[in-house]
Formats: structure tokens, sequence, C-alpha cells
């Protein structure tokens, strides 16, 4: 009887405990309201609001590759299974048409929608917390403007338990910290206005800060590099590899637009981001690049000694400069690497503006996944109707060439140690099973 | 030496390994279908198949293949028997200049190899990659419709020359 009473007693406890946690993890659902007429807004504000729109890459997750801008659908891998962007355009029923601003800004702060549910921290309201209510005004204002799409994004594909939104409190309790930007009262206004452009709406962490196993980002490891969509974003800090080390206004420009001589193209995940901030004015870009090249850091002096180096000899014409498009083999040269990579890379072709290899930063990360996926993909411009800048070399080259290639340019280009299983991740970026691209990146 | 298969027959090639196959083709072998546009991988004039897919053959160079399939516009067929694409690109007076042409047909017979039953938007998306300055994008969409109609009809997505060259 004693041992019934103690079950029967823990059964209690344990219905009690999660009859709590879902009273703590109730929010109420927020009115809806008459859908708000675009003459509401002022013009100047949802000018605004577009310009912070694409600071905050929106339609990057609310937007189906060729579909209907901000009706959601786009399909979000993770290592949790995939989330799908909603509809967030001003659609009575589907999209966030009732919506009032309240609840627009509850689900922007806090990460909850207008009926109450926790939203999945895919949508990162862990930044845009830090926004300013003006600027919650001016996307509102944007987004109630927009063309309204009837459509519904598919349900998320996630394992057991985690469709169940109620746990997503006990996530928010254990790594979200709501709250406005904080600026820096010794910083410049210039550094404070970038600061606060990339720590909320530009959510440049959410790629660039690696994340717990629990999908959090380890705030104490800022910028330290991470994963995104297979790829990995570089970390911003000084543990960046880029051979020349950034400035801000290298950075600007890669930002702006898209490429940097000295650093190249924006790739994956960061093609659009680039696409989005040629629309965002120069003062807001520059902002954030200052604020960014301060989180790099000034390089050590071997380091700015070793840029100026490489710079110095690529500047001088080599032997490989003759070779024109016929890739004839300098000596030591593989030849699939003269022939498929040197017509371009080491010669001085003016039209081609191919990055010397040496310069890539690709090739100097812990993991082969960028430079694999650049050599299979190709290198693509911002502009989605315009050719490849490199072409893809998937079929041209055998799964084996590409991984000797791209192991020829790790080790004799950039000069550092092979990488351990190259084939390996070939493979699973194939199998589309690359989503982490080899754990703890740079 | 370097011993390439192309369209079926063997040839030993004496270029350094480094030279990109369409310098290969067209100075040494005499084939000249592959077309030499941009050198870099920009236009497609060049594209060749290997082991069935569309590749550059400005950036592929000799030494990746050996052991590899290679088929060139010469092997789509000939001026007395040519196969269904050229069939189809010449009931559709798809060429202008015709500069692009055999670029065109090599990276579309891929796509119908691998996908017989292609539609216009699928032809659309693939031939993306190849440029034609005279603007008769509509007559190669055309012939490429034609040729997978002509393709379907005789039951084989992908014709040797020799034995179906000639399209009933």
């Amino acid at each position: 009887m004693r041992f019934l009473k103690v079950v029967l007693a823990l059964f209690v406890l344990a219905g009690l405990g999660f009859g709590g946690f879902l009273v703590f993890a109730h929010r109420p659902a927020i009115e809806a309201a008459a859908a708000p007429r675009p003459d509401w807004f002022d013009d100047a504000l949802v000018a605004r609001g577009a310009e912070l729109a694409a600071i905050g890459n929106c339609s990057s997750c609310h937007t189906v590759e060729g579909g209907p801008a901000l009706a959601g659908g786009r399909a979000l891998r993770t290592p949790f299974g995939t989330i799908y962007g909603t509809n967030i355009t001003p659609d009575p029923d589907t999209g966030i048409g009732r919506w009032p601003k309240e609840a627009f800004a509850r689900a922007m702060r806090d990460g909850v929608d207008r009926a109450g549910e926790h939203l999945y921290p895919a949508f990162p309201y862990d930044h845009f917390t830090r926004l300013t209510d003006r600027d919650i005004d001016a996307l509102y204002a944007y987004l109630m403007t927009r063309t309204p799409v009837h459509d519904t994004a598919p349900a998320n594909d996630l394992p057991f338990p985690l469709g169940f939104r109620p746990l997503l409190a006990g996530w928010k309790l254990l790594f979200f910290r709501p709250g406005r930007f904080e600026p820096d009262a010794s910083a410049t206004a210039e550094v404070n206005h970038g600061a606060y452009l990339v720590e909320s709406l530009a959510h440049c962490g959410a790629c660039h800060t690696p994340r717990n196993a629990l999908g959090a980002e380890e705030t104490e490891r800022r910028f330290a590099g991470g994963t995104s969509d297979g790829w990995i974003a570089p970390a911003l800090t000084t543990r960046n590899p880029a051979p020349v080390p950034w400035t801000a206004e290298a950075l600007a420009r890669y930002l702006k637009q898209g490429f940097d001589r000295h650093h190249g193209a924006a790739s994956g995940p960061m093609i659009e981001v680039a696409r989005n901030l040629s629309r965002v004015p120069d003062q807001d870009v520059a902002a954030m690049a200052r604020y960014v090249a301060q989180s790099v850091g000034e390089p050590s002096r071997e380091r700015a000694e070793a840029a100026r180096s490489l710079l110095a000899e690529l500047a001088e014409p080599g032997p490989a400069s003759t070779t024109g498009t016929a890739g004839a083999a300098a000596p030591g040269r593989d030849p699939i690497y003269a022939g498929a990579c040197g017509g371009c890379h080491d010669a001085a072709r003016e039209i081609v503006h191919a990055l010397p290899l040496s310069l890539v930063t690709a090739a100097r990360l812990d993991s082969p996944a960028n430079l694999l996926r650049a050599v299979l993909e190709g290198v693509h411009p911002r502009d989605r109707t315009a050719g490849p800048l490199m072409p893809g070399f998937d079929g041209a080259l055998t799964d084996e060439q590409i991984v000797q290639v791209t192991q020829h340019v790790r080790t004799a280009i950039a000069g550092e140690p092979a990488w351990d299983d190259v084939a390996g991740m070939l493979r699973r970026i194939r199998t589309g099973d690359a989503s982490d691209s080899g754990g703890d990146a740079r | 030496m370097i011993t390439l298969t192309i369209n079926g027959t063997r040839h030993d090639v004496s270029s350094d390994p480094a030279t990109p196959l369409l310098y290969v083709l067209r100075d040494e072998l005499g084939l000249h279908g592959a077309k030499y546009g941009c050198g870099f991988g920009q236009c497609g004039a060049c594209t060749v198949m290997v082991d069935g897919r569309a590749v550059y053959s400005c950036v592929t160079p000799v030494a990746a293949l050996p052991g590899r399939e290679i088929k060139t516009v010469e092997g789509l067929g000939t001026i007395d028997s040519p196969g269904p694409m050229q069939r189809a690109f010449m009931d559709e007076q798809a060429a202008q200049c015709g500069y692009c042409i055999p670029g065109m047909m090599m990276r579309a017979q891929a796509l119908l190899e691998q996908n017989p039953a292609a539609g216009e938007q699928d032809i659309r998306d693939h031939l993306q990659a190849n440029l034609c300055r005279c603007g008769t994008h509509m007559r190669i969409l055309a012939a490429v419709q034609r040729a997978a109609d002509l393709m379907r009809s005789a039951g084989d997505g992908g014709p040797s020359p020799v034995t179906t060259g000639a399209v009933r």
C-alpha cells in the first residue's frame, strides 16, 4: 500500500509539474484586428521599412525561390528538422493581415505569434528583440503594405516531441534574453549604429556564431564561426582566416557589392545577404562593416606582413601569367588544377577577374565544405539572371578528381595541411547530409 | 600520351595533360564541332558530353578524361545521316550564324538522354548555361522539343548515330 501511495504521489506531482509548465508556457492570443489599409502608413516609414527588411534578410526565409515575395514556404533545414518560413504578407487568412502591431512586435521581440503560440528560434527573435520601437513600426508598415498572397506554408517536419510548441518556453527560459539594444557609451555613433543593426536586425550571429546542442547561439563565443545550409560561415573574430585581413572598407564593399578583389565573391547563403544589402543605404552598410571589422580586429604584425608579401608576389607577373587559356602546366602543378582552374585563376586575364586562389578564405577553413561546394556548383553572382562567375565542375571532373584538386588548392596553393576525409565531406554534400559541415567551423 | 575515347573511338593524344579538351579536339584531332567562345566556361559554345553530362570542354583538361566517354556533336550523326537532335535543329531552322549550335545540341542531348520526358521549362532551365547572340532562342527551344518527340517516337533516348542515325 505504501508503495502504491508513493507512486500515486509521484504521478500527482508530475501532473502538477506538467500543468504548471503549461501555465508557465501559456501566452494569451492577441485579438485579430481589421487588416490595415495601405494608406494608413506614412510613405517615408514604408520606405525605411523596405531598407530594414533588406537588412533583416526577411525574404531569405519567407520567400520561395522564384515565388511571390514574402508568401512563405521556403524550407529551412536545421539539425532538428525542416522548418518552413511562414506567409508574412498582409493576407488576412493565411498571412499576418489581421495582426495588430502589438502582435507583430510580440512576435519580433518575444517569439510568440498572434494566437499565442511560441515560435521556433529559426526565426531569430533572439536578435530581433533588440530592435527599437521605431524600426518595428517601419517593418510593420512595410509588411502591411505588400501585396497580400493567399498561401499557407507546408507544416514543419520535426521529430517528436519538437512539434509541441510549449516546450519552446523551456528553451527560452534557458537561452533567450529579451531586451532592447544597449549602445556602448565608449564607441562612436557609427560603431553603435553598426552594432545595433548587426546584433538585431541583420542577425549575423545566427550563422557566424556557433550553436550549442539545443540550437542556441553560444553567446560567449560570439562570431567564432558557424554554419548555414551546409556552408561554413567563417569566424568574424581574430580567428578569421582570410589571407588578406578584412578591413571595414573591404567588408563594406563585399557586403554591398557581393565582391571584394582580395576576398572574392559572396557565396552560398551570403549571396542573398549581399543581394539584399545592395538595396540598403551606404551609411548603414558602412556602419555594419565598421562594427564587424572591429570584431575581426587588427591583424597581428606577422599576418599583416604575410598579406603584404602575398599581394606583392601576385602583383609581379609570374610564369603562370603567360599561359593564357591553354592552361599549360607549370612544373609541379597538378595538370587537372592547371587546366581546370589555372586558366582563369593563375592567368593575367583582365577580363576574368578570377581571384588568385592563394587569397581564397575557403581554402583556409578547417572544413573543405565551402571549397568543395564552389568546385561542384560554381560561383554565382548576386544577379539571378546573370551567368555564373565560375562554372561548376560537377560532371566535368569525377569525384576523385574533385577531391584531388580541392586538396591541391589546400596544400600547394594555400600552403595549409591537407584536410582529413575530403571524399567523405563530398559524399555528405551529395547526399544532402552536410548541414553541419564538419563540426566546429571557422 | 593520353588516350581519349571520343564518339566511341580511341585516340592517343600528345598534348600537355593540362590542355583543355577543346584545343585537343580542334587542333590535334581536327574535330571542329565544339567552338571556342569565351575560353572560361561562360558561354557554352564548347559544350561536349562526358559520361553523359554536358561539360565545358574549354575548362576541362584532358588529364581528367582518360577512361571516360566523350561525345561531341560529330557523334550525334553525319551529314548524310543526321541524328534526331541534328535533324530537329535543321527542321526548325534553329541556326542563324550557327556558332553556338553545337554546344546547344550537346547540352540538349545530355538533358534528353537523362530525362527523355523533359518539358519546355526543363529545357529552358537546362540550356540557361548556353548563350546565343543571334537571338534564335525560340527556334532552339522548338528544335529541342522536336528532338525530344523524335527520340520518344524512336523509343530510344540516346540513339547511336551509327545504328539509328536515320530517322524514320
